[in-house]
């Protein structure tokens, strides 16, 4: 594997590897010196065009952890603002050895574009509406060590589908782990045609009571005032996971949520801080998974 | 540059060529018509063009181009887009309005046409704006246009679309007091805020914003409405979409005097190709689906799509080689639009000359272009050589960009020579200036 662009470009093999190599990687993390010498010596960048403190600090620890070297490069107030086009800046990458680019993006597709730039590994941590492949593993991760499995599964996936990355990464990578998928939300913020082997729901309630997984995408500030919906309020109301609801879930189920929250808006506090939700755990397991992933794409080919 | 030579010094005699496929005779140029037409003509100090093996069509006329002049000399210029057009077997070409500044002037409009004529290789006919700035907000001078030395008869607002129901009722109704015609871009401009391609299965799965089909059908839907309202021409630019067909083929029915346009990567690409996030193929409007193909295909043939029509829109590297979503959209279509077109058709030589020579010259209102080939005509003609089969280049194309979508593939059909009023533009496939 040159690249992780894309969950669907992982096959049920690859992707069980990445998730047994990340368990074996929390164990390092558990240690008094959670350090590996694996990527001695070699050079990460962390290309990052959009804000995200979560996913750059997440992919900084895990390249650390790994003894890579770690150049963290962001657009504000850099080349990119004086106008350097993404194959310049590629370039520029390039001819500083950087043997791996961990790219956000706020255009779907640019990870792919870059990957025909560059001759090191591209790896996508959010492009846009389009995918984010690390935060499907380490949800997938989350639910493997939760429920103890992920075939047969059921996985209702809440809010926003029509415009996350979140979502999409996690349908292909679900599909492939033979989970079963349902999408939930309002019809203009749910895409019918996602190609996927999916069930489609606009009935929150009626999905609850079959789901073991039941995770909770965050809903843009933006979304509000373009008419997808009435209201936050009717939002919440219709689409907003709170105690009433948590308890119409099977006792075993869990709570996820890619973060960051809208805290009253999708999700209660209530909700958010119950021991079923595995929102804290999913931060942890990101660092594993991205130090599997960073291990295949840079030390196991070598 | 030298200014356009009005009358060839030399006649040409072309031997033995197939006037749209048909048996071999030959054709004698001379004063800017075609002067005899027949089987052993004498060549009497013509130059001899030997036309075995080659077929000859009336010269291609393109109803939709982009020659980027003024504004973007960097993409393209009238004269390079005029030898892309004269390579492509084309011998008139009609430059849409979104130049920078706007062509929503009298001055701007016979500045192309100037460019034109100086250029010398087609005929270029400037299309003017509807509207000031293509701003959609209020008629330019379309009268000042039309009575220019451009003669404008074409007006668009390419690019943008005439949204407003009442200003486009209005300008469909103004331009009846010079036969004028408004060509529609159409996209209902809410509907696809942000669109990046065709909505459906392929954008969902990539995230790239979707264009719905409705964006287009629903402005055609209510313009072939208005034209009959107010009795004017309508004419639809690049039809994408099986409904659209559907609504034009009713409205034809209905006796609405609407003409519609497809273009070549139309007809033969889909939606899928997105997935390469590679914008050399973002256009708008954007690649649809193989079913939406198959409709376009059968309204060229039942005709009601009357023409086939480039959009050739040529980017500069930089503007194409980015993010899809900060790409601008648009193709390369001259070079390429016969081949593509008789890959499509077959060789059904006087079709292809009805949809690319002789109808779009009758609704830009070229009386010396789309003539059939018979002695006393224009020698506006070109021959292709149907048995080649070549390797599209973007390198080795004329236009000064490169953002051909075909890039690799092999096409049918080379245009050997090409002949505005008698005088060669192109002979041995070479471009004469």
């Amino acid at each position: 594997m040159k690249h992780l662009l894309s969950t669907a470009d992982l096959d049920a093999a690859t992707a069980t590897e990445i998730l047994d190599i990340a368990t074996e990687m929390a164990s390092v993390s558990g240690r008094e010196i959670k350090k590996l010498p694996t990527l001695r010596g070699r050079t990460v960048v962390n290309l990052f065009y959009e804000d995200s403190t979560r996913t750059r600090i997440s992919f900084e620890a895990a390249a650390k952890r790994l003894s890579a070297d770690v150049i963290n490069f962001s657009a504000k107030g850099s080349s990119v603002e004086k106008g350097e086009s993404l194959k310049d800046t590629a370039w520029t990458l390039q001819a500083m050895g950087a043997d791996a680019v961990v790219i956000r993006h706020p255009a779907s597709g640019a990870p792919h574009r870059l990957a025909n730039w560059v001759t090191g590994s591209v790896l996508n941590a959010g492009d846009g509406t389009h995918e984010h492949p690390t935060q499907a593993l380490l949800d997938a991760y989350t639910m493997r060590s939760r429920m103890g499995r992920l075939d047969g599964l059921h996985v209702a996936i809440v809010g926003d589908v029509l415009h996350s990355r979140v979502a999409r990464s996690n349908v292909l990578l679900l599909n492939t782990l033979g989970a079963k998928v349902t999408l939930v939300g309002p019809p203009t913020l749910v895409p019918t045609d996602l190609n996927a082997s999916v069930q489609v729901a606009y009935d929150l309630d009626a999905v609850l009571p079959q789901a073991d997984v039941v995770m909770m995408l965050r809903v843009q500030k933006e979304r509000m005032t373009d008419s997808y919906f009435p209201s936050a309020r009717e939002y919440s109301r219709r689409y907003g996971l709170d105690g009433a609801r948590l308890r119409r879930m099977p006792a075993h189920g869990i709570v996820m949520h890619p973060g960051p929250m809208n805290r009253g808006m999708e999700i209660t506090p209530e909700v958010a801080d119950s021991p079923r939700s595995t929102i804290v755990e999913q931060v942890t397991n990101g660092v594993s998974v991205r130090m599997a992933c960073l291990y295949l794409l840079l030390g196991g080919a070598r | 540059m030298t200014a356009v030579r009005r009358t060839p010094v030399t006649d040409i005699l072309i031997r033995n060529a197939r006037v749209l496929g048909g048996e071999p005779t030959d054709l004698l140029l001379r004063g800017g018509v075609i002067a005899e037409i027949g089987a052993g003509l004498a060549a009497d100090g013509a130059e001899v063009v030997d036309g075995t093996g080659l077929v000859a069509l009336p010269g291609l006329v393109d109803l939709h181009t982009h020659l980027r002049e003024p504004g973007r000399e960097d993409a393209e210029t009238v004269y390079t887009g005029s030898r892309a057009a004269a390579l492509g077997g084309y011998t008139a070409v009609c430059a849409m309005a979104n130049t920078s500044p706007v062509a929503d002037t009298a001055g701007v409009v016979e500045q192309v046409y100037r460019l034109g004529q100086e250029a010398g290789l087609v005929d270029v006919q400037p299309i003017g704006a509807v509207t000031v700035g293509l701003a959609g907000e209020r008629l330019a001078e379309l009268g000042a246009m039309a009575d220019s030395a451009a003669r404008v008869r074409i007006f668009s607002d390419d690019g943008f679309c005439v949204a407003d129901p009442r200003l486009m009722r209005r300008a469909l109704e103004y331009v009846k007091a010079f036969d004028g015609v408004i060509a529609q871009h159409a996209e209902e401009p809410r509907l696809t805020q942000g669109a990046q391609m065709h909505e459906g299965d392929v954008s969902a799965r990539l995230g790239l914003t979707g264009w719905p089909a409705v964006a287009e059908e629903s402005i055609i839907a209510r313009d072939v409405l208005l034209a009959g309202h107010v009795g004017a021409r309508l004419h639809v630019c690049h039809v994408s979409t099986a409904g659209s067909v559907e609504i034009i083929r009713m409205a034809k029915a209905r006796g609405v005097r609407v003409t519609a346009e497809v273009t070549p990567h139309h007809l033969l690409l889909t939606h899928e190709k997105a997935e390469s996030y590679d914008p050399v193929y973002k256009v708008n409007p954007p690649l649809r689906t193989d079913a939406d193909v198959e409709a376009l295909r059968e309204g060229l043939r039942d005709g009601t799509i009357d023409i086939v029509a480039t959009d050739h829109a040529p980017h500069a590297a930089e503007d194409k080689e980015c993010e899809w979503a900060y790409a601008r959209p648009g193709m390369l279509g001259l070079e390429t639009a016969l081949p593509i077109v008789l890959d499509v058709l077959g060789e059904d030589w006087p079709l292809i000359a009805e949809r690319m020579s002789y109808a779009p010259a009758r609704i830009a209102g070229l009386d010396g272009h789309g003539n059939a080939l018979v002695a006393g005509a224009p020698a506006n003609l070109t021959l292709v050589d149907p048995t080649v089969r070549w390797d599209v280049d973007p390198t080795g194309l004329a236009s000064l960009s490169h953002n051909t979508p075909y890039a690799g593939m092999t096409v049918p059909g080379r245009i050997v020579a090409t002949f505005l009023r008698g005088v060669p533009t192109v002979l041995d496939g070479k471009v004469q200036k």
